[in-house]
């Protein structure tokens, strides 16, 4: 069992969690991800480590309730336990040289591009932060986000806080003013990253994108984690939880993996949908 | 001397019941039906059986036991050799070892050694027959994986006073026996028994730990392990490389069955989702591929189809499974190749992305190749379309790269399999290893054989 040591809310649907796992927190690095289970009968979700305390040996996830697992999690206090906590899984993002950096986070995958970002302005790097929610009442770690790069560009979709539009807008807008990176980060929604990527193609700066597949063992036993790269027209399978989860965002096969995530749809509507009734939440 | 040519019949569960449920489909000996078979046995002087069981399993012996009805004396000679005799008296492909060199096997059917070992162990687990803790003899062993190779090193080293580390990166024990084979085959209870057996012998079991990834192999010297067992399992499963594998509805069967054995999919209102009912194709003919289409079966689908390139006669899977699966309902597809799965393009339809169907060419067997099996060959024009909504891919595993990348000076092999010499030692000094990690895919019973070797290779090289 793994205990939650500290909890806390960064919006209404977002929690922020520092699991004991002693054994984690000693060997995590930005970009690497944990699988976790609540309970006996639970399943098993990947979640992308959001952070540590080796000292303390403590991890850091941030996580959205979306589902039957992430609720029952959501409703775990402080103190409580849950069944199943192992990592770091993954490699670590590729950091090394890069002097100039632009790291793009949206929604709750901010909380992933956050260790990032304090990885590469630890180690010197310039480093542009972007990062962008649908409104206000979304916006998370904004301070810390402040903290961890030279430069930070906040958009929400509605303009309802700082800059209106998404994360593309200001990173377009600096792109056609002349910024040059060595290399841009993204993680997100599917859809924003392939967005993300679009904008960058016409700069040729490279682009590494954070794959959040469905998974099950996390080891490469499965397969189920696989996406397509394709590159001189040739397609390559890769499995997320060994080969990845970072990956050459000109390389994915965006649309393969945005159907793929669609898989369990109907089936997740229903188990969230029992939790739902279990914890009497509306929905 | 019972001198009939035919073995004892075992009770099994109606094909068209069973077929709907996740029972065990054969339900063993009761006491009676035992010691009639064992009485089949000649008491060979030379023991041919013997030399059959890749653990040595003293089996004259024990079925001598049986025949005097001293039950719990003939668990205690199975237990001397195998750690998990429930397991393997269930799962070993007999035919092909023990009851292969059986004399009666020569005028009719060999005794069914199987039958009997599967018998004593389940007798004494419901008798609870308690095994002795031994005396700590000082130095401490990890154990990398709890599959059929780790527990049995882990088992034979706890025997010789060896403290015991099992460390396994799911979050329960028994690897391939758990998240593999499924429930109708081997039921779940026997492996957490045969696992607590271990831990009374003082065996612990570390869960939720990565050895490649959480701590690496150096790290487990520098905690005061003298020596490390690799027992990691066959690793990342092979896809076809054909057209459509990204769709929905396209399992590897590693994926399939860990879903609905290791994560309880095939349970109703699971947490875990898994693909129920529709039509089903799994694409190979080994074992595996036989319990991915059981699995499949009894998971409601109207449909299942084995497709497999080559003819019933080079098929791999144990005859006994091919049988059982003949008279469940399922239909193969022999001589038969994929070449494309097809999916829904409509990007309005809301199961866009999904399987609607395979296309497959068929074979002819040409010349032997290098395996020495006639190699099929497609028939150009006949391609045809089978119509599947789930298409589950048996065709094997490669090399998990996790160790390799992670241990400085392990030497693997072109495919990436551990190398080990004849002690099963690796290219890293008491690094031992053992199983599908270094044959590639292959049996529980050869796994075990593994384990035992390096167990007893790791006490010669800790006490010499």
């Amino acid at each position: 069992m793994y205990r939650i040591e500290n909890k806390r809310k960064l919006n209404e649907t977002v929690t922020e969690m520092d699991i004991f796992a002693p054994l984690v927190a000693a060997k995590a690095r930005a970009g690497q991800f944990v699988i976790l289970r609540v309970d006996g009968d639970g399943e098993r979700i990947p979640l992308t480590i959001a952070g540590w305390d080796r000292a303390k040996g403590l991890v850091k996830i941030v996580f959205q309730t979306v589902g039957s697992t992430t609720l029952r999690l959501s409703k775990k206090e402080a103190g409580e336990e849950i069944a199943d906590f192992v990592g770091p899984l993954g490699r670590e993002s590729e950091t090394a040289g890069l002097k100039k950096v632009c790291v793009v986070g949206g929604g709750v995958a901010a909380a992933i591009a956050l260790p990032l970002a304090r990885t590469l302005f630890d180690e010197g790097a310039d480093v542009t932060a972007i990062v962008g929610f649908r409104s206000k009442a979304q916006v998370i770690l904004e301070e810390e986000f402040s903290r961890s790069a030279a430069r930070l560009y906040l958009t929400t979709d509605d303009g309802s806080y700082a800059e209106k539009g998404n994360v593309t807008t200001p990173l377009k807008r600096l792109l056609d003013g002349g910024a040059r990176f060595d290399a841009v980060f993204a993680s997100g929604p599917l859809v924003m990253m392939k967005g993300v990527v679009e904008t960058v193609r016409p700069f040729g700066i490279p682009v590494t994108v954070s794959m959040n597949p469905i998974m099950i063992d996390g080891t490469g036993m499965c397969g189920g984690c696989r996406l397509t790269l394709i590159s001189d027209g040739k397609r390559q399978m890769k499995f997320a939880c060994v080969d990845g989860p970072d990956f050459d965002g000109y390389a994915v096969d965006f649309d393969e993996a945005i159907v793929r995530n669609k898989m369990y749809t109907n089936f997740e509507r229903a188990a969230y949908e029992r939790a739902c009734r279990l914890f009497q939440v509306n929905k | 001397m019972n001198m009939s040519n035919k073995k004892t019949p075992m009770r099994m569960q109606d094909p068209a019941q069973r077929a709907k449920n996740f029972d065990e489909v054969a339900l063993g000996y009761s006491e009676e039906e035992a010691v009639s078979e064992a009485q089949r046995c000649l008491s060979c002087k030379n023991k041919p059986c013997v030399s059959g069981c890749p653990v040595g399993i003293d089996i004259p012996a024990f079925l001598k036991k049986i025949k005097e009805r001293a039950f719990d004396e003939a668990y205690e000679i199975v237990t001397r050799s195998s750690s998990l005799p429930a397991v393997c008296g269930r799962v070993c492909p007999q035919e092909t070892q023990c009851e292969k060199e059986c004399v009666r096997g020569k005028k009719g059917e060999p005794v069914a050694i199987g039958r009997l070992e599967r018998f004593v162990a389940d007798r004494a687990a419901a008798k609870k027959v308690k095994t002795e803790r031994p005396a700590p003899n000082g130095k401490a062993v990890a154990v990398v994986g709890s599959g059929p190779s780790g527990l049995t090193a882990a088992g034979d080293l706890a025997r010789k006073g060896y403290a015991v580390t099992v460390f396994e990166a799911l979050h329960v024990a028994g690897g391939v026996l758990v998240y593999g084979i499924p429930e109708f085959r081997l039921p779940k209870a026997i492996v957490r028994r045969e696992i607590e057996n271990l831990k009374s012998l003082g065996v612990k079991i570390e869960t939720n730990v990565v050895i490649g990834k959480t701590l690496t192999v150096d790290e487990l010297f520098e905690r005061g392990f003298s020596a490390v067992f690799l027992g990691t399992g066959a690793g990342l499963p092979n896809f076809m490389g054909i057209e459509g594998e990204g769709l929905c509805g396209v399992y590897s069967a590693n994926e399939f069955l860990t879903r609905s054995n290791l994560m309880q999919a095939y349970k109703e209102q699971p947490e875990t989702p898994i693909m129920k009912g529709g039509r089903v194709a799994v694409v190979g003919g080994g074992n595996v591929a036989m319990d991915a289409a059981r699995t499949a079966l009894r998971l409601g689908a109207e449909k299942v189809y084995i497709v497999y390139r080559r003819s019933m006669e080079e098929l791999p899977a144990r005859r006994e499974e091919v049988e059982h699966a003949v008279e469940e309902g399922i239909e193969f597809r022999l001589l038969c190749n994929p070449t494309k799965i097809l999916g829904v393009e409509e990007k309005a339809d809301p199961k866009f992305g999904f399987v609607r169907g395979m296309e497959c060419v068929k074979m002819t067997l040409g010349a032997p190749d290098e395996s020495g099996r006639r190699r099929p060959v497609p028939m150009e024009g006949s391609e045809f379309i089978l119509d599947v909504d789930t298409v589950v891919i048996a065709i094997g595993t490669s090399p998990n790269p996790l160790l390799k990348d992670t241990t400085a000076g392990l030497q693997t092999d072109r495919r990436g399999g551990i190398v080990v010499d004849e002690r099963g030692l690796t290219s890293r000094e008491n690094v031992f290893a053992g199983g599908d990690a270094v044959t590639g895919a292959a049996t529980v019973i050869s796994a075990m054989g593994a384990g035992k070797l390096a167990a007893r290779s790791i006490d010669q090289a800790l006490f010499s």
